[in-house]
């Protein structure tokens, strides 16, 4: 059992290099091996959920080097919940794509499987040089799934993400080298002890560090100005791509959180809260940025990429307010919105795929096969999307207010949250009329009845949200719990790195 | 029991989409069943809550945000319950006969539960949290049934708006009840109501409060957010006599009822109120004279009645509220009923406007009865329901003191507002049903069938009944429900059709005389009207929507997201520069104390060659390949730096990797024009030089602050361990193979993907004759002198590739490295025979090498939980050979075999397929 740690990398990397080999085989067996992994890898971090969910941290040593001289795998509340998530999108993602998305070329499956290995590692790592090589992993297969099926249109996104990608690894190694210059290790609970005590000539260095590494992080979460790229590449992804990358944005938030939490978190002394103070203004922009991309979105898929960028942005600054009681909020509301993304994007595409010439574009066109249907679940998913009751995105929403009424930030949080949430209602609003009760034409010639099966996944991510509203309490209580061991910094540190713990006593 | 009230028209949502099929009458019944059953189970508790008795049920819900599921029914809710679900049957009587074959009943009645339902758990919930949900909800299905007619543009219209400031209304009620929750600590209905003296003394207060009336106003149509309303009129006339008139915009009411002991008795509360209220009411009284729309002027007339109870609510006396409620139930009342005989006029005759209709007393003279009574209640005349309330309405507001020394401004615009209400309910009656017979209508005129008819004769009854025995039929009802209101003893007041002469009686005998003047004199207001400029309010919403803010979203947008990816690195690395800069700026020094070493020229002479290279590279990089020759000199310069400070494995891989790169990378520019042909603009050289300069100096300065400082660094560790714990003298190759073979493992698994993610972007891609690039090669594609030396050379590199991985452990070298040669080697065979006679001696398909790397990689580093160590736990020893004499095995060595395959798969899979690209030609070429 003490493995069980690594199955969420080993698994999906043995099912990639597995698919590899399977590159010339016929496409039924590489779904049916594709589809066994994603399958396994439910309970494999379910598992790993409840060891996490016990409250105690777990740590590897790869390679029996203990930290921080090896890598060190760390798994806690919030590792776990975001590698349950994963693990339940990924399989979702994988039955939508294998009804036609993996027709377009021959590693479908082996990418898909890669992009999985390096979220789940990312998500696990406790060692910063190790994070860079994870988020190399879910790059360069995040790349290939992009491209995916080709298409000048998909290509071109996807060339605009690769490049700036490449940039921010490069941002990424500076920032790494500048940490290690300074302070001359990679684990990051040793990085957290060695803040602690930084020279305060020495700290502007190190802060500068963290100020890079926001950047990087803030790239691949997609804050301003550093989300330019995302709209296209996500509208323009294969559906099942697109729905999977509802979690990408998350890893950047996820990193930050992880790196810069515990970095210049309560332990840092002279930098205690240093990135907060420039990710709060930051924050803010995003959100109402996002929101503005909202408003003035052309196509449907178009609108659910700002709702991510909203997103990110809403979580962003509920991080930077560094208040314990919204962060729990906030955690709730990244689970909420990643799953309520990803519907949207299958939901976008089963939509577009009935109205012909028209795709997804918000102007009428022919009425859908499927109006009936396909309206109500459209209604039900822009209700939970824009925060109105009963569904998830209420009881987020609800659930930061909450936590930060009366606070010095609530005034800004609250006024954009809720503008937001307002701009995001007009916008689903009219998107809505207009594809479901505005029609150019009478006839629907030439449109199918959406696929079962597609539908049926697109359903089972909704059905997420009022889940999620059904469980409240026990959801909120696991994200207050994991706020909390998030925030507690020095359990974290004392777990990697107990050598620590004895010296001081 | 109070749960199953909640729940029956939920659930009762379901029954008319199950029964669609099963015809219109069918789908009918079971659509009133629900409510019909929740309505005798409300009556059922009428004598527990008119005897004061508060019925509370509760179960938790999400405790950890005060969110439970707990209802209450005292008398403000069983007042309010009562008017939903005894409206909403008739409504539903009435709909039955409305609604064309065409329009889906199931639908319709589905949705009108769904509000019902809704509408119910505002009014009963106890939990303001909760009370916010079904808030919500009723927005919601209020936006699908106004849009229930969705195919027509003023229906999406009016759907939309109604959404919108309705929807915007509850996101600021729900900050309100978030506030007022931080103040009190707690949803539940009773704690808040408890804690008014607390709320009113919260320097917060202001906030609740104006957050909270946000969320009044606009779901009650209060000035300046009742433009809605009228365009909510598109939906079909059922919904509006429903939501329209009887309970939807009610709600807002009921919440100013619910919150009155948590909320009233501050000078804000009295002002915004009486306010608000006094400009609602007139604006809509004016206005409502001025429409042609039948259903339009009752829209007006709806605005208006709802500013009069909300200016009742902002009036500082107890029996104000009495008033209010009383007003509540009478408006309800006749105005459902006004609508549904503006519905019938509409049904049977095929227009609203009350231009073309005339003496319609004619054909359907039992409707212009009803009609008639009901608009005399609205106007306020004795012995009807509506005079009682407006009396006590005025009596009132000449009572208050709320403005001080203007306070008679309240009466003064009360009567005013009456005058125009008068007008309005003439013209309702006069112009429509008297006068000549109508010209030509889209349908013939007659009486409507006997039930459609009936809901309207049991509203008009109770507002003759309870205007004529006021007493008997609301006074238990109305004491019950203002005394759960105020929350206290009420003064004693009574219920009577004579008060005697007094002052409120001559102020509205005054209105109406004046009301009657006025309406003989509409002609002439008319054309005053007509002069103002039309003002259309979808129109004004949509421009704004659309004009400004779509427009304007799409503007920003299309300036941020330009398309160019030069723009968003500039941005990305202008925003790393100020961040970083930022934080550089607060260096006390730039130099943190170690001494540096002295210049020596082989250091100095590396540099500048770099520099000069590098620089070479931008300025030439129109001139692709002399560009890449540049920055090969470049990458040879690193291996140079590498090869000055003593770093031999670093060297090795920089210059193999160097190698196999610029190979690539000239493979890639054969694809593509030799020059590039488009220039940038000076402006744009020197920004971008200027920001690379920054960039680069920015750099600088943290990497020569980060060199003179001390370093306390992990590595003394490795070099400790190096030879103990991982059996190797070479640190470099045990770092990467043993302490931190993870990363390099991920490493050889991104290559791999790579390598794979490069072949499905080239796999079948047909690419433009690079021939008309311009490009002039050599005849001889395959140099003879140059295969021939190239034949020997293979198996001397495969050799020397086979020792570099063998010392790798010990000296420089390794499976990466060894990977590249071998590699290299191969690329040779490629470049000097050619594809094709290169793949009938090697595989095509390199997929499984690169695979078999990565899974001898993971087997190695999975093979450690067989003895109990974790994941990639390594192993070594020494064996003596004969004749070998001493060999080092570690089973780092099978790991590094993985990375070795890995290298060499993944490179010949990418240069495999760079060179298979066929370009595609229209004529076939003449090659040899």
């Amino acid at each position: 059992m003490q493995h069980w740690i690594t199955l969420p990398i080993m698994l999906p990397l043995c099912t990639g290099v597995a698919l590899i080999f399977m590159a010339r085989a016929h496409l039924d067996a590489k779904r049916a091996v594709s589809l066994i992994s994603a399958l396994l890898s439910i309970p494999v971090t379910a598992v790993l959920l409840i060891q996490a969910g016990a409250g105690e941290y777990q740590v590897y040593a790869v390679g029996n080097w203990q930290p921080p001289y090896g890598i060190a795998l760390v798994l806690d509340r919030f590792a776990a919940m975001m590698l349950m998530m994963t693990s339940i999108l990924g399989l979702l993602a994988l039955l939508y794509g294998i009804r036609s998305d993996d027709k377009g070329g021959r590693n479908y499956h082996a990418l898909f499987h890669f992009q999985l290995m390096g979220l789940q590692g990312a998500f696990l790592t406790g060692d910063l040089f190790n994070l860079f090589v994870f988020f190399e992993i879910t790059l360069i297969s995040s790349y290939g799934l992009l491209m995916h099926g080709a298409g000048p249109e998909r290509t071109r996104a996807s060339l605009h993400y690769v490049i700036l990608n490449l940039a921010g690894s490069a941002l990424f190694l500076i920032g790494v080298g500048t940490l290690y210059g300074v302070l001359g290790t990679l684990n990051l609970a040793d990085l957290a002890i060695r803040i602690s005590e930084v020279a305060p000539e020495d700290a502007p260095l190190v802060l500068a560090a963290g100020l890079i590494l926001l950047v990087v992080f803030g790239l691949k979460a997609a804050m301003l100005p550093l989300y330019f790229w995302l709209p296209n590449a996500y509208s323009s992804a294969s559906p099942s791509v697109a729905s999977l990358f509802a979690i990408m944005t998350k890893l950047g938030i996820y990193s930050i959180l992880r790196v810069h939490g515990l970095l210049f978190g309560p332990e840092a002394g002279v930098l205690e809260n240093a990135i907060s103070t420039w990710l709060w203004p930051i924050a803010l922009l995003t959100m109402i940025f996002g929101a503005i991309g909202v408003l003035g979105a052309r196509t449907l898929k178009r609108v659910v990429s700002y709702l991510v960028i909203v997103s990110v942005g809403t979580v962003l600054a509920i991080v930077a307010t560094d208040d314990l009681a919204t962060w729990s909020g906030g955690l709730y509301y990244l689970i909420h919105s990643t799953f309520i993304t990803a519907a949207l994007f299958l939901l976008a595409d089963i939509i577009s795929n009935q109205r012909g010439q028209a795709k997804d574009y918000l102007k009428p066109a022919q009425p859908l096969r499927q109006p009936r249907l396909l309206g109500s679940i459209f209604f039900i998913a822009a209700v939970s999307v824009a925060g109105l009751p009963p569904l998830s995105g209420f009881i987020s929403k609800a659930s930061i207010l909450q936590a930060s009424a009366g606070s010095s930030f609530a005034p800004a949080l609250w006024l954009i949250l809720l503008a937001a949430g307002l701009i995001t209602l007009v916008s689903m609003s009219r998107a809505g009329s207009t594809i479901f009760w505005s029609h150019s034409d009478d006839s629907n010639e030439g449109t199918r009845r959406a696929d079962k099966t597609k539908l049926g996944v697109a359903l089972l991510l909704l059905l997420v949200s009022p889940l999620m509203t059904v469980y409240g309490e026990a959801l909120l209580s696991y994200c207050q719990a994991t706020a909390e061991q998030l925030r507690d910094t020095s359990g974290y540190i004392d777990a990697v790195m107990p050598i620590r713990l004895s010296e001081e006593l | 029991m109070l749960l199953s009230l909640i729940l029956l028209p939920f659930i009762g949502s379901l029954l008319p989409l199950l029964a669609a099929h099963k015809g219109r009458t069918v789908c009918s019944w079971l659509t009133a069943a629900p409510p019909a059953c929740a309505l005798l189970l409300l009556l059922s508790t009428a004598p527990a809550v008119f005897q004061g008795e508060l019925l509370t049920i509760r179960w938790d819900w999400i405790p950890a945000l005060g969110l439970n599921i707990g209802f209450r029914l005292d008398g403000l809710a069983f007042l309010f319950a009562l008017l939903i679900l005894a409206i909403g049957l008739l409504v539903i009587l009435y709909g039955h006969y409305y609604l064309s074959a065409k329009d889906s009943h199931g639908r319709f009645f589905s949705l009108l539960l769904l509000f019902m339902g809704a509408m119910m758990g505002v009014v009963t919930a106890d939990n303001l949290l909760l009370m916010v949900v079904f808030w919500e909800l009723t927005s919601l299905s209020s936006f699908l049934l106004i849009g229930f007619w969705g195919h027509r543009r003023d229906a999406r219209r009016g759907a939309r708006m109604a959404l919108t400031v309705t929807g915007g209304g509850g996101l600021a009620l729900l900050a309100g009840v978030m506030v007022i929750g931080h103040i009190v600590g707690s949803f539940e209905l009773s704690d808040v109501l408890a804690a008014g003296d607390i709320l009113r003394e919260h320097h917060l207060y202001p906030v609740a409060l104006v957050l909270v009336l946000l969320g009044v106003f606009t779901k009650s149509a209060q000035f300046p957010f009742h433009f809605w309303l009228p365009h909510a009129m598109s939906a079909p006339t059922p919904v509006s006599a429903y939501l329209h008139s009887a309970t939807m915009v009610k709600a807002g009411v009921f919440l100013l009822a619910r919150l009155y002991p948590a909320l009233s008795g501050t000078e804000l509360w009295f002002i915004m109120l009486s306010l608000v209220g006094l400009s609602t009411m007139t604006l809509g009284a004016v206005v409502a004279l001025f429409k042609h729309d039948l259903k339009g002027l009752l829209a007006y007339s709806t605005i208006s009645h709802l500013g009069l109870i909300v200016l009742l609510f902002g009036l500082d006396t107890q029996l104000a509220v009495v008033a209010a409620l009383f007003h509540t139930v009478n408006h309800a009342t006749f105005k459902a009923s006004l609508f549904m005989s503006a519905g019938i006029v509409d049904h049977e005759t095929g227009s609203r406007d009350i231009r073309l209709l005339s003496g319609l007393r004619h054909y359907m003279p039992i409707t212009a009865a009803l009609g008639l009574i009901a608009a005399a209640a609205m106007a306020g005349v004795p012995l009807m329901n509506g005079f009682l309330s407006t009396e006590m309405f005025l009596g009132e507001a000449i009572e208050q003191r709320v403005l001080g020394g203007w306070s008679w401004l309240i009466p003064a615009v009360a009567v005013f507002a009456k005058v125009f209400s008068v007008a309005y309910a003439l013209r309702f009656i006069h112009s429509v049903f008297f006068g000549p017979k109508p010209g030509p209508l889209p349908k013939q005129p007659h009486e409507p069938p006997f039930f459609m008819r009936a809901p309207i004769v049991i509203l008009v009854v109770l507002c003759l009944a309870v205007g004529m025995l006021p007493a008997l039929i609301v006074g238990p009802l109305l004491s019950v429900a203002a005394a759960s209101t105020t929350q206290t003893i009420l003064p004693q007041y009574t219920l009577e059709i004579w008060h005697g002469f007094n002052l409120p009686l001559a102020l509205s005998v005054l209105a109406m005389v004046l009301g009657v003047f006025l309406y003989s004199q509409r002609h002439r207001l008319f054309n005053l009207w007509n002069r103002l400029p039309p003002l259309s309010a979808p129109d004004v919403f949509e421009f704004i929507l659309h004009s400004i803010l779509v427009q304007g979203s799409r503007r920003i947008t299309k300036l941020l997201e330009s398309g160019h990816p030069q723009n968003y690195l500039l941005i990305l690395f202008l925003f790393t520069i100020a961040l970083a800069g930022a934080a550089l700026l607060q260096l006390p020094s730039l130099h943190g104390g170690v001494s540096m070493t002295a210049i020596d020229f082989p250091s100095l002479a590396i540099a500048m060659t770099m520099i000069v290279a590098a620089l070479g590279t931008a300025i030439l990089h129109r001139n692709r390949l002399t560009a890449l020759l540049f920055l090969s000199v470049v990458g040879l310069g690193v291996a140079l730096v590498f090869a000055r400070f003593s770093a031999p494995d670093l060297v090795l891989t920089q210059l193999s990797v160097e190698v196999v790169s610029i190979i690539l990378l000239m493979l890639i520019l054969f694809l593509l024009p030799r020059q590039n042909q488009r220039d940038s603009s000076v402006q744009r050289l020197w920004r971008d030089a200027v920001v690379a300069g920054v960039g680069g100096l920015s750099l600088g300065i943290l990497t020569f602050a980060i060199l003179t400082r001390p370093l306390d660094s992990i590595s003394k560790f490795f070099l400790a361990e190096s030879v103990s714990g991982g059996g190797g003298t070479n640190v470099v190759n045990v770092v990467l193979v043993d302490f931190r073979g993870f990363d390099t493992f991920g490493e050889i698994t991104v290559l791999a993907i790579a390598a794979i993610g490069i072949f499905g972007l080239l796999d079948g891609m047909r690419l433009f004759n690079p021939r008309h690039l311009g490009h002039h090669y050599a005849k001889d594609r395959h140099p003879m002198l140059l295969s021939v030396l190239n034949m020997p050379l293979l198996p001397l590199a495969l050799m020397v590739s086979l020792y570099i991985f063998m010392r790798g452990h010990n000296l420089p070298g390794g499976g990466f490295i060894a990977g590249l040669i071998t590699a290299i080697a191969l690329i040779l065979q490629y470049l000097t025979n050619g594809l094709n006679w290169t793949n009938e001696r090697l595989n095509d398909n390199f997929h499984p090498l690169v695979a078999s790397g990565v899974m001898i990689a993971g087997l190695t580093a999975m093979g450690s939980w067989f003895f109990g160590m974790p994941l990639l736990t390594t192993a070594h020893t020494h064996v003596h050979l004969p004749v070998l004499g001493e060999i080092p095995l570690a089973t780092a060595m099978v790991f590094d075999l993985g990375v070795y395959l890995t290298v060499v798969g993944a490179t010949l899979v990418i240069l495999e397929n760079l060179g298979k690209l066929k370009p595609f030609t229209s004529q076939p070429t003449t090659e040899p």
